[in-house]
């Protein structure tokens, strides 16, 4: 051999253990080789891969290595020394990169291990929440559960659809087998199914309340299990199958009462009812904690939602009495209204047909008194036209009671002679006194005025009753009437504790006693006495024929008076006094009493009251208007005529004092006159008086006249001395309400 | 006939009248209007009534006589009717024509018709007194005497 400066093997080529070597170190270099490519090849495949630069490390490392099992192939039989460098300088390489790798896999072995634990720690966590989340999924869907049955509880008000939809609906959501409501009987002895979710029409099945199972229940507020074979869970008929787990729950009925403003009430109640829920037999479910408190919270929406109903159905009712009581009052107050009515149109009718024939005696009786008479004669005519006249009165009165009750009667104030009163009243009552043997006296006392201010004819009326009573109920005896100016301490009496007369200067108080010796009135009857139409039974007060209205009508007189009227008896048979006092004014020494009581004679035909007023008179009627403007020429008016309210508004100046205008002809509107007079002069003291002229004086027509602005109203027919008050009225206050 | 006479047959009539109805206390009234500045009042109002009845009651058969009674029209002439009446005192009158209202407010054909006749009679005979009432009083003012008032006392 020659020096080819090739190296020698050390050993001599054993063939077999080189070939095995051979092999051996080809299929190294190319496991070697392909390690790397196979990391490129997966790493390009992965997204994530942090260590690129161990990669390309260990990638050199396994590169080399294998470069230098490969080059190792060729050391096996001769090689030139160019080989042995390379190969030398490949082995010093990859024994650098070894190394290098070796030790830089000492950082990275715990940073991978590390990893591996975080991802086991990851995926315990992420197991964890899993959970988690499936409980809060759990309870939200409890939770919705509940809301929705609520809703469906509560979105009706009646009672059965409650229970039965809280029945369904909680059958639907819990998949429940058999849902049963037990309620309380009556007696509350004993526990009723009332309701079931799969049996439509559930037998009247009855448990004793105070088994030991329900009693169980029903202390606690919590939904409790009970056993499948317990009364209350009999429900179903018994089969094969094994049953579900039963729950009960209690249900509490709360009453009305329960209710206070602030708090919840408290479960003091002693009235509950049953649920009792089964879960579908032959599964193996149970009841859960959540389901449990699903119930539980339903129990109590459902013992919320029959209150409200139970509430609504108590109002319903209390509404459905009040109705009813509406209208009962309603036509007790339209029949009210029309018995009054009828009774007004009646004392109208009544009164109207009275006074026809009482005009007839008057004015007869007025005739005759014009007619030659003898003296007995001619007192027998006198008396018989102040009885008459007394009567008119009266008849005047009956409808004045009527209005007395409407509160719209007023006295006539007048200056009158007191003394001449009590003249004519016993000079009345002297002739049937006499017939029946009877004594009169009277007794002034002398303190008493002469001459007072008041209501004469209703102060003669009321005495008279008074004394006419006295003399109808006495059979014999005598009969006293005193009647004095009652003094301070007599103001007071004791029988009358709630009358309180004021004393003052202008007004001094009457007292009149009335004492007869007759039948006397037993105790009990004395409150009667003053009630309309009511008389004691005795036969002596049903022989005397009276209408029982005299004292009533006496009483309100009084009243209006400001007085007081009273009855004392001592009993039956002991006579009895009849006392009043009424409130009279004092008359100014300068005033001129008018004339007495008695039939008035017209005193001026010739010098007129009113020289040159200015009046308007309105009047549709030909024949009313020429004897309205009879009556006012008469009374020296300056009359304008006119016939209708177009002309009257044409025509009306500020000239005109008074305005008479008739309002009761339908079709004419009087008071629309009225308001566009009023519209027309503003100021005050420009406008005329205006004055309605009218057939009826109903409150109606008062109304509307006063509504409108008119200042007076007089009921025609109008007479001629009824005229002339009314004008000189008129002038001199502008305001009068009303003339009859 | 001596003139005191015929004053008494007057005040024995007006005396009739009264008792009788036909008249009423408004008359009175007005005969107080009468003076001597207005010395025929009495005769020109009674005059006047009598045409205003006249008329209306023309116009009441003529709306009676209607296929469709026209109540409206029917009451407002009556009214007027009553107004008229009452105005001077003819009482009789006046209580025929409420009569006549009422049955005009409950539309009955019937009662208005023999409601119409009363108030045709009525005045008819109030008419007649009247005239004699007037007779006499031109006999006395004839006579040169002077016609009594009479007054009454109400």
């Amino acid at each position: 051999m020659d020096s080819c400066n090739c190296i020698e093997p050390q050993r001599p080529p054993d063939d077999l253990l080189m070939k095995y070597q051979y092999i051996s170190d080809f299929f190294i270099a190319l496991a070697y080789f392909s390690i790397p490519l196979e990391l490129i090849y997966f790493v390009k495949k992965s997204a994530v891969f942090p260590y690129r630069w161990v990669l390309v490390q260990f990638g050199a490392f396994i590169v080399l290595c294998g470069a230098t099992h490969l080059i190792n192939l060729w050391t096996f039989t001769m090689h030139t020394r160019t080989v042995a460098m390379v190969m030398t300088t490949a082995k010093v390489f990859t024994a650098v990169v070894s190394c290098a790798t070796a030790l830089m896999l000492v950082h990275i072995i715990p940073d991978l291990l590390s990893v591996k634990t975080r991802e086991l720690f990851l995926k315990n966590k992420a197991a964890e929440l899993d959970r988690e989340m499936g409980l809060i999924r759990t309870q939200e869907e409890t939770g919705r559960h509940v809301r929705m049955l609520t809703h469906e509880i509560r979105s009706t008000l009646d009672r059965h659809t409650i229970l039965k939809t809280t029945l369904v609906e909680l059958g639907r959501t819990l998949a429940l087998e058999e849902c049963a409501l037990w309620m309380p009987t009556r007696t509350g002895l004993e526990l009723q199914l009332s309701y079931t979710l799969r049996q439509q029409n559930p037998v009247g099945y009855t448990v004793p309340i105070h088994l030991p199972v329900i009693n169980q229940v029903f202390s606690s507020s919590h939904a409790v299990k009970i056993s499948p074979k317990c009364p209350v869970a009999l429900i179903r008929p018994a089969g094969k199958y094994m049953p579900g787990e039963v729950v009960a729950v209690r249900v509490p009925l709360l009453h009305l009462s329960n209710f206070q403003i602030n708090d919840w009430p408290e479960l003091s109640t002693k009235r509950y009812a049953l649920m009792v829920l089964m879960l579908p037999s032959d599964s193996a479910r149970q009841w859960h904690v959540h389901e449990l408190e699903l119930v539980e919270v339903v129990a109590d929406q459902v013992a919320v939602a029959l209150s409200h109903a139970a509430i609504l159905e108590e109002s319903m009712r209390a509404r459905d009495l009040l109705m009813e009581q509406n209208v009962a009052l309603d036509l007790a107050r339209r029949e009210a209204e029309t018995a009054i009515r009828a009774r007004n149109d009646f004392l109208a009718v009544m009164n109207h047909e009275m006074r026809t024939p009482m005009h007839a005696i008057i004015a007869l009786s007025s005739l005759l008194q014009e007619t030659e008479l003898t003296p007995e004669q001619r007192l027998m005519v006198e008396t018989i036209l102040k009885s008459s006249n007394l009567l008119s009165t009266l008849i005047n009165d009956v409808l004045d009671l009527s209005r007395l009750e409407d509160g719209s009667l007023q006295l006539d104030l007048g200056t009158f002679n007191l003394f001449a009163v009590f003249r004519e009243v016993l000079n009345l009552i002297k002739p049937i006194a006499s017939v029946k043997k009877l004594h009169v006296s009277l007794n002034l006392a002398p303190d008493l005025p002469e001459y007072a201010i008041g209501d004469e004819k209703r102060l003669m009326q009321t005495i008279l009753n008074v004394v006419g009573n006295a003399v109808k109920f006495s059979k014999e005896g005598s009969i006293s009437i005193t009647a004095f100016f009652a003094k301070s301490e007599l103001l007071r009496d004791s029988r009358t504790p709630e009358f309180f007369p004021v004393p003052s200067d202008n007004h001094f108080y009457l007292r009149v006693q009335v004492k007869d010796s007759g039948v006397g009135i037993s105790p009990q009857d004395i409150p009667k006495l003053f009630t309309k139409f009511a008389q004691t039974q005795s036969t002596a007060t049903r022989n005397s024929g009276g209408s029982g209205l005299g004292l009533a009508i006496c009483k309100r007189f009084v009243n209006l008076m400001e007085g007081h009227i009273w009855i004392e008896s001592e009993g039956l048979g002991k006579g009895c006094t009849a006392i009043f006092m009424v409130k009279l004014g004092i008359p100014e020494r300068l005033n001129e009493p008018k004339l007495p009581f008695m039939p008035k004679v017209p005193t001026n035909h010739g010098p007129t009251a009113f020289p040159g007023l200015k009046v308007l008179v309105m009047d549709e009627n030909g024949v009313s208007r020429m004897v309205t403007k009879g009556l006012l020429v008469h009374l020296g008016c300056d009359v304008t005529m006119v016939s209708s309210s177009e002309e009257c508004l044409r025509v009306v100046s500020h000239e005109h004092k008074v305005v008479f205008m008739d309002v009761c002809v339908p079709g004419m509107d009087g008071y629309e006159v009225a308001i566009r007079i009023n519209e027309k002069f503003t100021k005050r003291h420009e406008r005329p008086i205006i004055v309605a002229l009218t057939g009826n004086t109903d409150k109606v027509t008062k109304e509307n006249c006063m509504r409108v602005g008119m200042d007076g109203i007089i009921l025609k027919p109008v007479s001629l001395d009824k005229m002339r008050s009314v004008l000189s009225d008129l002038l001199e206050h502008r305001v009068l309400f009303e003339a009859i | 006939m001596e003139l005191v006479q015929i004053q008494r047959r007057l005040v024995d009539y007006t005396k009739s009248l009264f008792m009788e109805g036909f008249l009423d206390a408004q008359f009175l009234q007005l005969q107080q209007l009468q003076d001597d500045s207005n010395p025929d009042f009495v005769f020109e109002v009674v005059s006047l009534f009598f045409e205003d009845s006249e008329k209306l009651l023309n116009e009441l058969t003529i709306a009676l006589d209607q296929p469709n009674v026209d109540f409206k029209k029917l009451d407002s002439h009556v009214h007027q009717l009553k107004g008229s009446s009452s105005s001077i005192g003819a009482q009789r009158v006046k209580n025929a024509c409420i009569a006549f209202r009422n049955y005009c407010d409950v539309q009955n054909i019937e009662g208005c018709l023999t409601c119409l006749q009363q108030v045709k009679q009525e005045c008819y005979l109030v008419k007649n007194k009247f005239e004699t009432l007037f007779r006499l009083e031109q006999q006395i003012m004839a006579s040169g005497g002077s016609v009594p008032t009479i007054e009454l006392g109400f």
